[in-house]
């Protein structure tokens, strides 16, 4: 209960900082803090596996890249870091009430109860045996995918002007 | 267990909220693209709860899937911005017109 409090916060908190922040590296240090705290609140709710694969795949390589690229460009912090026309205002505003209307969805609906989950619930083997036995045509297509984007990266990076 | 699974939907909701306004707010847009991680983030911890109230697998399965799906989509729009970097000097999104009719 407490823990999943302080997680809370302290997610709230770091996301914000992302945001918020004028300088791209201190957002992108916010966001390794809020993946991590997401990765602690899988664990809060049984999924081991993928709380391991969310540090190991965002923390790990995901916002290396994002901090590599920042450095790549030389990014300082900018003056102006927000939007204050009227689109960013309205940008707000939708935010905003995008928000509360997902607070109000979730208020009214009922859940069913929670039961303790079956011994097991979370761990590799099982993922593994749905991964594998149910969808694996998903899985294998999402290794085009990779091989895709590696070579389509490569070749957006290395066009010479 | 400990908090109902309420508590994990408003709390992804508000960091999916806060990264749309990320997204609508920010002019650089290395800061944009982290804002798209909070959302399909938040998205994921949604898939998680739910997966854990059902006592089903599946949630579980798909967060694996926008996981690979999110590794892509950073590698290529990183590389777009790497590539507009060297042609037009800039990472501003309000300079960056090329699309713009």
């Amino acid at each position: 209960m407490i823990a999943f409090y302080f997680v809370a916060l302290l997610m709230i908190a770091s996301a914000l900082t992302v945001i918020l922040h004028r300088n791209p590296i201190y957002s992108a240090l916010a966001l390794v803090n809020t993946l991590f705290l997401i990765a602690v609140s899988f664990v809060l709710l049984d999924a081991e596996l993928i709380a391991m694969l969310q540090v190991i795949v965002y923390a790990g390589a995901i916002v290396i890249l994002f901090l590599f690229v920042i450095m790549l460009l030389n990014v300082e912090a900018e003056k102006h870091a927000f939007r204050l026309s009227r689109a960013g205002t309205a940008g707000l505003a939708l935010a905003l009430l995008l928000a509360v209307e997902l607070g109000v969805l979730v208020v009214v609906w009922e859940p069913a109860r929670v039961e303790t989950p079956p011994a097991g619930f979370g761990s590799t083997e099982l993922l593994a045996e749905h991964l594998f036995a149910r969808s694996f045509l998903p899985f294998e297509l999402t290794s085009v995918l990779l091989l895709v984007a590696v070579v389509g990266a490569v070749v957006m990076a290395r066009r010479k002007a | 267990m400990g908090v109902s699974i309420e508590h994990y939907l408003i709390l992804a909701a508000l960091i999916f909220a806060i990264g749309c306004a990320g997204v609508l707010l920010r002019r650089n847009v290395i800061v944009i693209l982290m804002s798209v991680e909070l959302m399909l983030n938040a998205v994921n911890l949604t898939f998680v709860a739910l997966a854990r109230q059902q006592l089903s697998m599946d949630g579980q399965v798909i967060v694996f899937f926008v996981m690979t799906v999110a590794a892509a989509e950073v590698a290529v729009g990183l590389a777009i911005f790497l590539a507009i970097y060297s042609q037009r000097r800039t990472v501003n999104a309000d300079d960056i017109n090329l699309l713009r009719w």
